[in-house]
């Protein structure tokens, strides 16, 4: 049984208008089984934090193209390619919305 | 417990350097460590600008900034390069312009204060001088701002290297020294010019064209500015991303003859204002990531397609399609950018151009003050424009065939989309 965790999330470029045009949040994700990973990360801000038009944040799994991901200033998408990604307390997650 | 690292680590290393962990991919596959992307980054920038040799030393250089991450972006490598420590340091003159368009978007009086507000302090902390222009000024610009005026003196290539010679010789001495900001207020807008900017946009049917209209108000506007207060050059911060975009857009709306200086690095159809693109370069992917590592700061301002579906326009919809295919092919961007390389070398000048909206690239078009030989000559381009939408001037206009010869197929677009079906269509069966 995991422990619950602490992560701050950024979001940038646009992508705040979803989120009632706060920059910043420093949220708890419950304790659950297994370590949480980026894909029910999404599905929690969905559920908890985005404001208005999911279709512009998420897109199946993962978030709507033109929006850039970095975790711990790393992009997402080295990461996604070597295997499962498990999200640990205090990790900073950056949303900035690329797309022009 | 402090767990800061993640526990998968990644594996991958910077392409450049061999050693640090990667941090970001960019283009297709290139994945580079912090350092690296940031030398790299700072290079791009002044390499461009280097390889043209189009902005000579101690020119005033206008710099269109719109608060939007890639313009910020762009005002910092010019606050980078012309500092005192900075390798190759850049020579000329900046100012910086930012054309507040809270009218087209709708915003109170306050939120625009509050914006302005905003990036005065960021454009103050640069210590260039700069331009707060509401577009309610565009209303009041002569009708020769799209003119092309005659470049000041033909600059051979070899001009270029005596020109650096010459100022690193006289260290600077002779030219303009950057000037002190001036205490510039925020000007004040009538409500007059408000209603009637929101007017003519507000007569625009579709979204489409409003884009269009907005980006053809915005470059005018830009340019007048430059040539009232002495600039010879006028950057944009359009990224490659963004011009990508541009470029297919542009051909769906028909403007497929002027792509090549429209989405181009430089743009010399007004003749003595030449356009730069020095962030053409730039994925906005890269943009953002430096921004974001660099701490560059931005204003995010909604535009008039802000949150709007994909099919709410052309612009709109282009933008879906490319960024979407981008993430399943990152050489997605880039290739779209080499077609524009292609388009340079087709003889496009030999198509007559002409049009009242557009600066013409034909030396022998129509000129715009013939357009108001038939009405009142003293009035704006713009003003007549806004009251075409409520149609009372077209039946002082003459004949019209004229019409025809006035706009580009591009711009006639925009215009119909304006004046109700019954009073237009006469005039489409000619185009």
């Amino acid at each position: 049984m995991a422990a619950s965790i602490a992560i701050h999330l950024e979001f940038g470029g646009g992508a705040e208008l979803l989120f009632n045009g706060v920059k910043k949040h420093h949220v708890t994700l419950p304790s659950q089984s297994e370590p949480w990973d980026m894909k029910q990360l999404l599905v929690w801000i969905q559920r908890n934090l985005l404001k208005e038009r999911p279709e512009l944040f998420v897109q199946g799994d993962s978030v709507r193209p033109g929006i850039l991901v970095l975790i711990n200033d790393a992009d997402w998408e080295l990461m996604v390619s070597t295997g499962k990604l498990c999200l640990l307390s205090e990790c900073v997650c950056v949303c900035v919305c690329v797309c022009v | 417990m402090a767990a800061l690292l993640l526990f998968v680590s990644v594996s991958k290393k910077c392409v450049k350097c061999k050693e640090a962990p990667a941090a970001l991919v960019i283009r297709a596959g290139d994945a580079y460590c912090r350092l690296c992307f940031k030398d790299f980054f700072i290079h791009k920038f002044k390499a461009v600008l280097g390889k043209n040799r189009i902005i000579f030393p101690g020119e005033k250089v206008l710099l269109a900034v719109s608060g939007g991450p890639s313009s910020c972006s762009m005002l910092r490598q010019v606050q980078e390069g012309l500092s005192q420590k900075a390798n190759k340091k850049l020579r000329f003159v900046p100012g910086v312009a930012f054309i507040d368009e809270g009218a087209a978007i709708g915003q109170s009086v306050e939120e625009r204060q509050r914006t302005v507000a905003e990036l005065q302090a960021v454009f103050q902390a640069t210590g260039f001088p700069f331009y707060i222009l509401p577009l309610e000024q565009v209303l009041d610009l002569p009708a020769s701002v799209v003119a092309t005026n005659p470049s000041p003196s033909e600059q051979p290539a070899s001009a270029y290297k005596a020109a650096v010679h010459h100022f690193v010789e006289t260290d600077g001495s002779n030219f303009p020294r950057p000037q002190e900001p001036k205490k510039t207020l925020l000007p004040r807008v009538q409500e007059s010019h408000t209603l009637m900017l929101q007017q003519l946009l507000g007569s625009v049917k579709t979204l489409t064209a409003r884009e269009e209209l907005l980006n053809t108000l915005r470059q005018h506007l830009l340019v007048h500015t430059a040539r009232t207060e002495g600039y010879s050059k006028l950057m944009l911060g359009d990224s490659c991303t963004r011009l990508a975009v541009k470029l297919l857009t542009s051909i769906s709306l028909g403007r497929g003859a002027q792509l090549a200086q429209d989405t181009g690095f430089s743009d010399s159809r007004y003749g003595d204002i030449i356009l730069v693109r020095p962030m053409r370069d730039y994925s906005a992917k890269e943009v953002a990531y430096y921004n974001h590592l660099f701490t560059v700061p931005y204003v995010v301002i909604p535009s008039v397609d802000t949150k709007t579906v994909d099919k709410a326009s052309i612009q709109r919809l282009t933008e879906s399609f490319v960024t979407k295919l981008q993430t399943d092919f990152p050489s997605t961007v880039s290739t779209i950018y080499r077609l524009q390389l292609h388009t340079c070398f087709m003889h496009i000048s030999a198509l007559n151009i002409s049009c009242v909206l557009q600066v013409s690239s034909d030396s022998l078009a129509v000129k715009p003050s013939t357009f108001f030989e038939a009405s009142t000559a003293d009035s704006s381009l713009w003003v007549l424009i806004a009251e075409l939408s409520v149609l009372h001037l077209y039946y002082r206009l003459p004949e019209t065939t004229r019409l025809k010869s006035l706009l580009c197929y591009s711009c006639a677009l925009t215009v119909r989309d304006m004046v109700s079906d019954d009073v237009f269509d006469p005039f489409m069966h000619e185009l």
